[in-house]
């Protein structure tokens, strides 16, 4: 156990300092056919460096990731197709080499989660937009303040007068409390400071 | 002796946090000013505290002081003086430090400038912040004291990592944090609000600069970390979803969500718990972003499992926070209703729909990167998965494009209720243009990707309709100059700033789109004074000398790019050798003009007798790539733009309260 510990400490040691030294593929790798090779460059970002961080054997210096490299290359040149190749690469070293985890019973939950989240998602903005047109049509009429905001009112309405030592009708500040108390637009009403407090609209 | 200070006054800021994190409570509960007061006196000695054991740190890296273990297994006498002071946080227990002196500096910005923030609100906002604090200084001082000593005292340090000896990533940290640590801030505001029980407007508007500051400084950090993997890592990529990477990027996307929604609550006073919601994870995320980096669990579990103390003491401070902040909320947040009405077409609709696909977004990079961990802890090692790019590709940017296809749409609306024909009347040029973007990129460019057009066509989209609306607030082409310039001054800051901001993310998505779709690439051996023909470029190896930096050796080799015969680029790239820390490194070299990057590095010296004149040459086209970090830059400033708005400035509610009430009788004569 320790020592597989030490094992793979120093192997991810080793793949850091690799990081750094240049980039992966070397000259003497490269196949001379271009079709070819694209296909090699394709699969191996697809596998994993298996002593690295997070690393694809395209992007690795590690010596495994070099004969990796160089194992897609033989079998791409052997003839096999994609699949075959990366086949043959999970039969020798399992799931894990996978960078894209495949779709099977213990990768559900990463590949639904997303998707299942997505539909909910829209089925609550449908339901909103259902509700929406509801409310809509039930709140067409103008509302009452309740008794409690309407004494809140008119509190305020009393301190104003209390500093206006002039009031006249064509106050501007008091036609708006009127107005505020008789609202035209329906939707106005509906913010903070509800129109009643059990939320209910009350005809009027 | 100095040292012996920074962790006296560590251990001060430690008691400071824990008297900050129960008095004001008390005092709020309480409503006795002369507890709460406590709160901001002991913020600010706490920051200063901080302040000082940070101060002494930089003390031991600067004068090298050795007896100091930090110091020793990070610094190195011969180390650059930029590097000696970055390396206080360039490792654990710095960077902890770091961690905690933004998070006071933070506190102490509250407690001197928030006088005008009702004082229980303040009280709270300050004892939840000190116990943020509380719980990382106990972490540092008990399991990563930065001022432990050494004895016998060692001749020199043990180095630096090499590729951390970079401006780059010297300046990343810090800024990164400012980021992490800055939404502690509407961590701390959500919580405050959910004991008070009450939102409403004003709690919109004092949270959102601080939200708007911490998402441009994480955009600056991000940016500034990707630039570097880019110019350092010597393979030309910039992004690789490493889990670390992602650490960052999960409470980008949550504060983003934040960042708009926060919006909402300021100017419809609606959405408040989903806000506080919000609030809650994006930091969550900033925590969990620590905890994935500071605890070794990402090496491997096993790792984390042979050294748990550091690990098990972080994610306890996460179950904490996180599991507290929830449960406060389930029990709070109901009571929370109200908030205006508004129709599904409307911008609280729009911004909603942004906030659900960024959600889902966070999510799924969230899943992707714990998803191995938890597989592998859950079946005791039997089970493992890896979880790489491609994933992450497949199924990131299908989230992506209605998102985009959304931001171009959502600022033509109205609030309220929006008129879904008029705002596509208004988007006509953006549809013209992104329809001429694509036909144009299709035929400039025959042989790359299918999906690469439409992602430039995409790119047109967003920012012509960003354009568009910025344009048609100020009038542009309807009136006269003069009076468009006018109108640019009078329009609020934050419109110019989420116009940039928006602006940038298309700027953006062209520079990833170009640098992934046609890049280009030649993989070769050269001996110097050899040419080889590359992707329209030939590429000669001039030379390659050898010669000794700072503290590093290096060969140097030189690249010529022609086109046709005729020069376009000198490339200098460099392989540096560090000998004290047994590293190498490579500098690329890189030519950046507006359509992109060329880029040359050079690897070994062949191993061969045959080859052992010749040099591995690489040598990349990356088109477009620089628009990456421009459109990063201009998300970042339109940020700061936006935070610089008038009614954001410290003490601007107070003053537009004043002078409502000046008005008042004014108005009645």
């Amino acid at each position: 156990m320790r020592q597989t510990t030490i094992f793979l400490l120093a192997a991810t040691l080793t793949c850091l300092i690799d990081i750094t030294v240049s980039v992966a593929v070397e000259p003497d790798e490269v196949l001379d056919d271009p079709m070819i090779e694209n296909r090699a460059r394709e699969i191996s970002s697809e596998l994993r460096c298996v002593v690295c961080q997070n690393q694809s054997i395209d992007d690795s210096d590690a010596d495994i990731a070099r004969s990796m490299r160089l194992l897609v290359r033989e079998r791409l040149l052997a003839g096999d197709s994609d699949d075959q190749v990366i086949g043959y690469i999970v039969a020798r070293y399992g799931d894990f080499i996978l960078l894209r985890p495949p779709f099977q019973a213990n990768t559900l939950a990463l590949w639904l989660t997303p998707p299942i989240m997505a539909i909910v998602i829209a089925a609550v903005a449908l339901l909103y937009c259902r509700t929406y047109q509801r409310r809509r049509i039930k709140d067409t009429r103008p509302h009452r303040l309740s008794l409690a905001d309407r004494r809140e009112l008119e509190a305020l309405v009393n301190r104003f007068a209390a500093v206006n030592l002039a009031p006249s009708p064509h106050n501007s500040l008091s036609n708006e409390i009127k107005e505020g108390l008789n609202p035209r637009d329906p939707d106005a009403n509906t913010g903070e400071g509800k129109p009643n407090g059990d939320g209910t609209p009350r005809p009027a | 002796m100095i040292a012996e200070i920074g962790q006296y006054v560590l251990i001060i800021a430690l008691v400071l946090a824990a008297i900050q994190s129960v008095v004001p409570l008390w005092g709020a509960a309480r409503d006795e000013a002369r507890l709460m007061v406590v709160g901001d006196r002991s913020a600010i000695a706490q920051a200063v505290a901080l302040l000082i054991a940070f101060a002494a740190l930089t003390h031991g890296f600067i004068t090298s002081d050795f007896s100091l273990t930090v110091v020793f297994q990070n610094s190195h006498s011969l180390k650059p003086m930029l590097y000696k002071v970055s390396g206080v946080w360039g490792n654990h227990e710095g960077s902890m430090l770091l961690w905690v002196l933004v998070l006071a500096l933070f506190s102490a910005t509250v407690a001197i400038f928030g006088q005008n923030l009702p004082p229980t609100l303040k009280a709270r906002v300050l004892a939840i912040q000190a116990m943020i604090g509380f719980a990382f200084l106990a972490f540092i001082i008990f399991t990563s004291n930065p001022f432990a000593r050494l004895s016998p005292v060692p001749l020199d340090g043990t180095g630096l990592n090499p590729l951390l000896q970079d401006p780059g990533l010297a300046f990343h940290p810090p800024l990164l944090y400012l980021g992490y640590v800055g939404f502690s801030m509407a961590f701390s505001f959500a919580i405050a609000a959910l004991v008070e029980g009450r939102v409403d407007a004003a709690w919109g508007r004092w949270v959102r600069p601080w939200t708007l500051a911490a998402w441009a400084f994480l955009t600056g950090g991000i940016a500034l970390g990707s630039w570097w993997a880019y110019y350092e890592l010597g393979w030309g990529g910039w992004w690789f979803w490493d889990p670390v990477e992602n650490a960052s990027f999960m409470p980008w996307l949550f504060g983003t969500a934040l960042l708009h929604s926060s919006a909402v609550v300021e100017k419809r006073d609606t959405l408040k718990s989903w806000t506080i919601l919000l609030a809650i994870l994006t930091f969550s995320m900033s925590l969990l972003g620590t905890f994935l980096v500071r605890s070794g669990v990402l090496t491997s579990v096993h790792t984390f499992a042979t050294d748990p103390e550091r690990g098990v003491f972080i994610l306890a401070i996460l179950a904490i926070a996180i599991g507290g902040a929830l449960i406060l909320f389930a029990l709070r947040a109901p009571g929370m209703k109200g908030g205006g009405l508004f129709a599904p077409v409307s911008r609280e609709g729009a911004l909603v729909a942004n906030n659900m696909l960024l959600t889902l977004a966070a999510v799924t990079v969230l899943l992707g990167t714990l998803y191995p961990l938890i597989l592998e802890a859950l079946s005791g090692g039997q089970s493992r998965v890896s979880v790489g790019p491609p994933f992450f590709n497949a199924t990131f940017s299908p989230i992506m494009v209605p998102l985009v296809l959304l931001v171009a749409l959502g600022p033509f609306l109205a609030w309220k209720r929006g008129n879904l024909r008029m705002a596509f009347g208004k988007l006509v040029p953006a549809a013209i243009g992104a329809f001429l973007a694509i036909i144009i990129t299709y035929l400039m460019v025959p042989g790359g990707p299918a999906l690469a057009p439409l992602a430039m066509g995409l790119a047109a989209w967003l920012g012509i309709g960003a354009i568009s609306e910025w344009s048609g607030r100020i009038r542009l082409f309807r009136s006269h100059p003069r009076d468009a310039l006018r109108r640019i001054h009078e329009l609020p800051r934050s419109a110019s700033g989420m116009t940039m901001a928006h602006l940038g993310l298309a700027v953006m998505i062209v520079g990833i789109t170009g640098s992934s779709a046609w890049r280009a690439e030649l993989v070769t051996t050269l001996v110097p004074g050899q040419t080889a023909e590359g992707p329209g470029y030939a590429v000669t190896l001039e030379s390659v000398i050898e010669g000794r930096g700072a503290n590093y050796i290096f060969e140097r080799g030189t690249l010529l790019i022609t086109d046709g015969g005729r020069p376009v680029a000198k490339l200098n790239t460099e392989r540096r050798f560090f000998p004290v820390a047994n590293q190498t490194t490579t500098e690329a070299g890189i030519r950046t003009t507006i359509f992109g990057d060329l880029y040359g590095v050079i690897g070994e010296r062949g191993r061969t007798p045959e080859t052992a004149d010749a040099w591995t040459v690489k040598f990349f086209v990356n088109p477009l790539v620089p628009w990456i970090w421009l459109g990063a830059m201009l998300m970042a400033v339109g940020g700061f733009l936006s935070l610089s708005d008038r009614r954001h400035r410290v003490g601007a509610p107070r003053r537009a309260a004043t002078a409502l009430t000046k008005r008042v009788p004014d108005s009645a004569e």
